[in-house]
């Protein structure tokens, strides 16, 4: 974690994207936001705040209430020299886009043999947990991550998001960039005030252990850390890797770690089947499988709708569930 | 609405110019032009559809009896604009500059096919419908932040107008005032359902007026109106004066594509009809004759030179060296992320290489 130095703020993790967002902004004119309530609102979670002040309404651009729309005339700015952030106000309204970014964003690159490209970034809150009405709290990370030709990233916390932001925009390609709501006021940390990239690709070791990994992202970091610590004081050492990135996976740090443990449990909040989980497993047996002295387990969402905010709390994995997989993985 | 937005022709079916102000303005070279490109762009149509009866390139997507509406559309832009075209618009990207060759690849299944010839800005034809419009928007509204004054125009159909996202990339144009034509090709049918089952709006023309924009009825098949009126549109775009929605009333004589049997859902007859009263080449040859311009031997040797040019392209398309296998897995995104490579690697393995 960056400790406190000459240069650095205090941010959430909100707060880290409208400063990586500045400081884009400040560097190049090519970098535009578009958005519903981008603008004057500065975004119904504050992530553009004061933007449409410094930058004019010209670069923040507050759009017709559109997704698909947003998408779509993004990517022709993309093409055309920009380097557009396009804002979902939620990752459940992204549906009306699904078409401009799975047949176009995505593809247009591969289309063409290079000839065009898109470099754009699509911004998302996501998840569960802060009592958000119907739809607002999908985590539909894997329709992306099996999407050929755009990257996804989740930061956890305030540094990751400021250095992921940058990294993203600078990326010659699309890359969604998925923000887990419920951190992005749960904690502050300090957020250098110049430009650094967090490189796509790569995730990062949040605690060491010797036992049991933990593979996880997002709002699910908070609750494996403290689910590892509970097993660290019953004797059991569990290290946590933050992923980062979902597509492409960190290979050699899931795949060292996995292979120093031998135990694995994936945490994710999306529900089960077809989720990252998958994915990790499959990584895993093509990477580890003689390592490995119990079979993976999986903490995640269920099969299910995410239900209204009433039920969500039993929806999401808590510590409990994570606790429980870890004993699991242990007493194979 | 048909009054409001009436069918407007300056040349009327029996090759006669029906509206005086235009008069001035049909000089022989531009005249010549524009029968040229719609001669050139009906042998080609041809072509594709033997070459794909002939088993030489894949299910093809036929134009002719469109060839007013397209070639009229982009003579109208210029060197440094935009096109976003449908997969049955190579009439127009082949009359704005895209390759013969290139055109042909596409039909043959080539990626190749995407790439315009280098500073030709015509994007690779939109396969989800009317998913373009936006496209065509958003690098317009790219040109007007930069500060030029090009402008983008965009193809769909009929049917596209039924889609989400034409109300969407007309509404963005209109609210943010982005100069871009939208091209409305309006020929009878979606595939096989007709256009009175598509919407209930008499014109397509009259959608304009809910985005507060400019709407255009035009006769597709005289390749004077859709000429100069698209152009007017163009120089309104490059002015400021924003979108405009053009509807040009046209009609495909044969198949959606080589993959479908138009019989089944409408009778023929009305192709046959339509190809004696209202053809739009027929109709400029008329015209060419009655103004005195019009020579039996200049239009076989064009006729010549151009069935030359294809077959020339053809050649090439089937000479081309077959396609790098590298470029499925090498051009989606910048550089190959290590599942991308390892299945390339695992692959190449599996094939001895």
């Amino acid at each position: 974690m960056a400790t406190a130095a000459v240069g650095t703020k205090k941010l959430t993790l909100v707060q880290a994207v409208t400063d990586g967002l500045r400081t884009m902004m400040r560097e190049s004119e090519n970098v535009i936001v578009l958005g519903e309530d981008v603008g004057r609102n500065g975004g119904v979670f504050r992530a553009t705040d004061g933007l449409m002040e410094e930058f004019g309404d010209q670069r923040i651009i507050d759009t017709p209430l559109a997704e698909s729309g947003i998408i779509g005339t993004s990517i022709g700015l993309a093409m055309n020299g920009f380097r557009p952030v396009a804002e979902m106000q939620f990752l459940g309204f992204i549906y009306p886009a699904f078409n401009q970014i799975m047949t176009h964003a995505s593809r247009i690159r591969s289309r063409t043999l290079g000839a065009f490209t898109v470099p754009m970034v699509i911004r998302a809150p996501f998840g569960a947990g802060v009592r958000a009405p119907e739809i607002h709290s999908d985590s539909v990370e894997a329709l992306f991550t099996h999407m050929p030709g755009i990257k996804v990233v989740v930061p956890s916390n305030p540094y990751d998001a400021k250095g992921l932001l940058i990294a993203s925009i600078e990326d010659p390609d699309p890359v969604l960039f998925l923000e887990p709501m419920r951190c992005y006021r749960s904690s502050k940390m300090d957020v250098p005030d110049s430009k650094y990239t967090v490189e796509i690709g790569k995730g990062r070791v949040m605690k060491e252990g010797e036992q049991v990994t933990i593979l996880t992202y997002g709002a699910m970091v908070d609750a494996s850390l403290k689910a590892a610590n509970e097993a660290e004081s019953k004797g059991i050492s569990v290290e946590v890797i933050d992923l980062r990135t979902l597509y492409p996976l960190d290979k050699e740090l899931i795949s060292k770690s996995v292979q120093k443990t031998g135990r694995t449990v994936i945490v994710h909040e999306a529900p089960s089947t077809g989720g990252l989980g998958d994915t990790l497993i499959s990584l895993i047996n093509d990477t580890s499988f003689l390592y490995m002295k119990a079979p993976i387990e999986r903490v995640t969402g269920f099969d299910t709708p995410v239900p209204m905010f009433a039920l969500e709390d039993h929806y999401l994995p808590n510590a409990p569930r994570i606790t429980s997989a870890i004993h699991k993985v242990i007493n194979f | 609405m048909e009054t409001q937005f009436p069918k407007k022709q300056i040349l009327n079916e029996d090759g006669v110019v029906v509206d005086d102000a235009y008069k001035s303005l049909l000089d022989e070279s531009l005249v010549k032009t524009l029968y040229t490109k719609m001669l050139r762009a009906r042998l080609f149509d041809r072509k594709g559809v033997n070459l794909q009866r002939q088993g030489r390139i894949g299910t093809y997507v036929p134009f002719e009896g469109q060839e007013a509406a397209q070639i009229g559309s982009s003579m109208a832009m210029e060197e440094g604009d935009w096109m976003f075209p449908t997969y049955r618009d190579h009439g127009a990207t082949l009359t704005f500059g895209h390759s013969l060759k290139n055109v042909l690849l596409y039909w043959k299944g080539r990626q190749e096919g995407c790439i315009p010839p280098e500073g030709i800005k015509i994007f690779p034809p939109a396969v989800p419908i009317a998913s373009q419009l936006l496209h065509a928007t958003g690098a317009a509204w790219a040109e007007k932040m930069k500060g030029t004054d090009r402008a983008s125009i965009v193809y769909f159909g009929d049917g596209a107008t039924s889609e989400g996202d034409f109300h969407e990339g007309l509404n963005f144009a209109s609210v943010f005032n982005i100069p871009v034509v939208f091209f409305n090709q309006n020929n009878g049918f979606a595939i096989s359902v007709p256009v009175e089952k598509q919407m209930k709006s008499k014109t397509i023309a009259q959608k304009a007026v809910g985005y507060d924009i400019e709407g255009i009825r035009l006769d597709g098949n005289d390749v004077f109106a859709v000429y100069f009126h698209t152009k007017a549109a163009v120089e309104k775009a490059r002015a400021g004066g924003g979108p405009t929605l053009i509807e040009a009333v046209t009609w495909r004589y044969g198949a959606h594509t080589t993959a479908d049997d138009p019989s089944k859902y409408r009778d023929q007859n009305e192709s046959s009809i339509r190809r004696e009263t209202t053809d739009p080449l027929a109709r400029l040859e008329k015209f060419m004759q009655q103004e005195g311009i019009w020579e039996s031997s200049w239009q076989k040797e064009l006729e010549q030179d151009i069935t030359l040019e294809i077959e020339a392209a053809v050649n090439e398309m089937e000479n081309e060296q077959p396609p790098h296998l590298n470029d499925m897995f090498d051009h989606v995104f910048a550089e190959n992320p290590w599942p991308i490579e390892d299945q390339k690697e695992a692959y190449a393995h599996v094939r001895g290489e």
